[in-house]
């Protein structure tokens, strides 16, 4: 039984509509990857899933369950957790406070959790009294993840964590993200470096326009012609 | 070196003491000011008169516990009314909310809109304060009037100059110290003090984390109403209660919280100072101590006053006109306005 499942989804913003039945899936522990052009709607399917957006036609289901009508607030109370693209952490207060905010809705002790997050991310914890705002943009992402995983979710949902972080940082987000996929936990991931990304996918979404184009194993995508041409640069 | 010390003491009696006690009432006003900015994301401009509505319970309450011959001996009487003001002011705080910044909150509003919707309410708490209490001038401070004569230390120093400490005064910056520690104490270590600051950082964050909105702007009106109600009550003893002053509050309070940077309490306290300061220090007339400082023949004619009291609201206009030119964002570095 696939664990995260989105199918169908049609809608958009306002009054026009941005996804038109695209459908993505992922298994559990498995790495899932969106990518395309600009404008193709990536960010939006993944929001549809988490449901920030409206989406008319289509049905989410976690686990077997209809997630459909949740607010993106019960969807993370039913395991989902999200890193946003932008302002993705508490820029004033320091990066424990951050990884306790992210553990709100908690009400067990949270250390352990903090513990695992700061083995996975080692410089946090020596950053851990600094305020957020004051890190560098690596180090930020890293608070932003962190904080997404101190609900011990069960799907971890990225958009973009990799935007303006240099490439030895990139290497080093993914390397961490393959860790946190091996953990059983199942991630869902947008991304502009379409090429590193895919090589770490266990699938990966193809998206244009709104509409699913490719579907497949990251690799495969990778060898495919079609896609290396549009998308990847040959 | 006489001539000095009287010069030193001169300044503290006139200066000093009277701005320290002033600085902590605009503190208090301007903390309250910054968090509703911080969390709520609007100008309370009804803060003002939400510090005359709760000092007018507390004088209320006061003359209820005097007809009863109740009282605090030394300390002023209005320490005793001082919960009930603050009770009446959180359900009267909570109640606007329900009211008017609800309707608002559902429709996502701009920040403008709830700015004139606090005017709205600034008005019609202004009608209710003078409906129930009238317009005029209402002295509550009783108990003991001073910690220190002027001229017990006169006889004890030896000097020409001594300084006098008001009982309000030494309440004012007692109260507004522990006041303030604790405030920072909830922000900083509580879970509920924890999420308002996020919510304050980054509200959709804050909601992703699963923090209650309801609970966060319910908690901060219930400490806008504590601190309005003390910050009005200290001030109320310290001079006296009319509506009006306390509406002309506003300024020199929202001048405190933009100067220290808006949505930043630590700002809003340093702000408050450097407000009560430079008001006091910029009217106050400089003619005795110039004259303690310098050799007798040069004692100035004039009194060296650099601005009529009668003025002294132009001084935080110009500083506020100051910082908003040169640092947008205050000394502390809050939001930009």
């Amino acid at each position: 039984m696939t664990y995260l499942i989105g199918t169908g989804m049609t809608g958009g913003y306002g009054g026009t509509d941005i996804l038109h039945n695209c459908s993505i899936t992922a298994e559990k522990g498995e790495i899932a990857v969106i990518v395309g052009p600009n404008g193709a709607g990536k960010s939006t399917a993944m929001k549809a899933i988490f449901g920030m957006i409206n989406i008319h036609t289509g049905i989410v289901t976690l686990d077997g369950e209809d997630i459909s009508v949740l607010s993106p607030q019960a969807r993370v109370a039913k395991g989902m957790a999200f890193v946003p693209q932008t302002s993705n952490v508490f820029p004033t207060m320091s990066v424990e406070e951050n990884l306790e905010m992210g553990a709100f809705l908690r009400k067990d002790d949270i250390n352990g959790t903090m513990e695992q997050v700061f083995d996975l991310f080692p410089i946090l914890k020596d950053k851990r009294s600094q305020n957020a705002g004051e890190l560098s943009g690596g180090q930020r992402q890293q608070v932003a993840v962190g904080r997404a995983l101190m609900t011990q979710p069960k799907v971890l949902m990225l958009d973009e964590p990799t935007a303006g972080v240099s490439p030895i940082v990139m290497d080093e987000l993914f390397d961490n993200i393959i860790e946190v996929a091996k953990a059983g936990i199942t991630i869902l991931m947008v991304e502009q470096n379409a090429r590193q990304a895919l090589n770490i996918a266990d699938k990966g979404y193809v998206l244009v326009q709104g509409r699913n184009k490719f579907t497949d194993t990251g690799e495969k995508l990778l060898n495919n012609h079609e896609v290396r041409k549009s998308f990847l640069g040959g | 070196m006489e001539d000095i010390i009287n010069a030193f003491l001169l300044m503290s009696n006139f200066v000093f003491v009277p701005a320290i006690a002033y600085g902590s009432q605009l503190a208090l006003g301007a903390v309250g000011v910054t968090l509703v900015y911080g969390i709520l994301r609007f100008s309370n401009f009804a803060h003002g008169d939400t510090m005359a509505f709760g000092t007018m319970v507390v004088i209320l309450f006061t003359w209820f516990f005097q007809a009863y011959g109740i009282n605090l001996g030394p300390l002023p009487t209005a320490i005793l009314a001082l919960p009930f003001g603050i009770l009446f002011t959180i359900i009267f705080l909570l109640a606007c909310d329900k009211l008017v910044y609800k309707f608002y909150r559902e429709r996502k509003a701009v920040p403008v809109t709830y700015l004139i919707a606090s005017v709205g309410i600034m008005f019609v708490l202004n009608g209710i304060i003078r409906f129930i209490i009238g317009p005029n001038d209402q002295r509550f401070a009783d108990g003991e009037r001073f910690i220190i004569k002027a001229k017990e230390m006169k006889q004890l120093l030896g000097t020409a100059e001594g300084v006098s400490i008001k009982v309000s005064q030494g309440l004012t910056f007692v109260t507004a110290f522990i006041v303030v520690v604790v405030l920072f104490w909830f922000l900083n270590k509580t879970r509920t003090g924890k999420s308002m600051r996020a919510f304050s950082d980054n509200e959709d964050l804050a909601l992703l984390s699963g923090i209650s909105p309801d609970k966060v702007v319910t908690v901060t009106w219930i400490l806008v109403a504590i601190l309005a109600t003390i910050a009005g009550t200290l001030y109320g003893l310290d001079k006296s209660f009319k509506p009006f002053t306390y509406f002309m509050l506003l300024l020199p309070i929202f001048a405190s919280a933009i100067v220290g940077g808006l949505g930043n309490p630590l700002g809003a306290i340093a702000g408050g100072y450097v407000i009560a300061f430079s008001e006091i220090m910029i009217t106050y007339p400089y003619k005795k101590f110039i004259s303690y400082m310098v050799p007798g023949d040069w004692k100035p004619d004039s009194l060296v006053q650099l601005l009529s009291t009668d003025y002294k609201f132009a001084v935080s206009f110009i500083i506020l006109v100051l910082v908003l030119l040169f640092k947008p964002t205050g000394i502390f570095s809050g939001k930009s306005v």
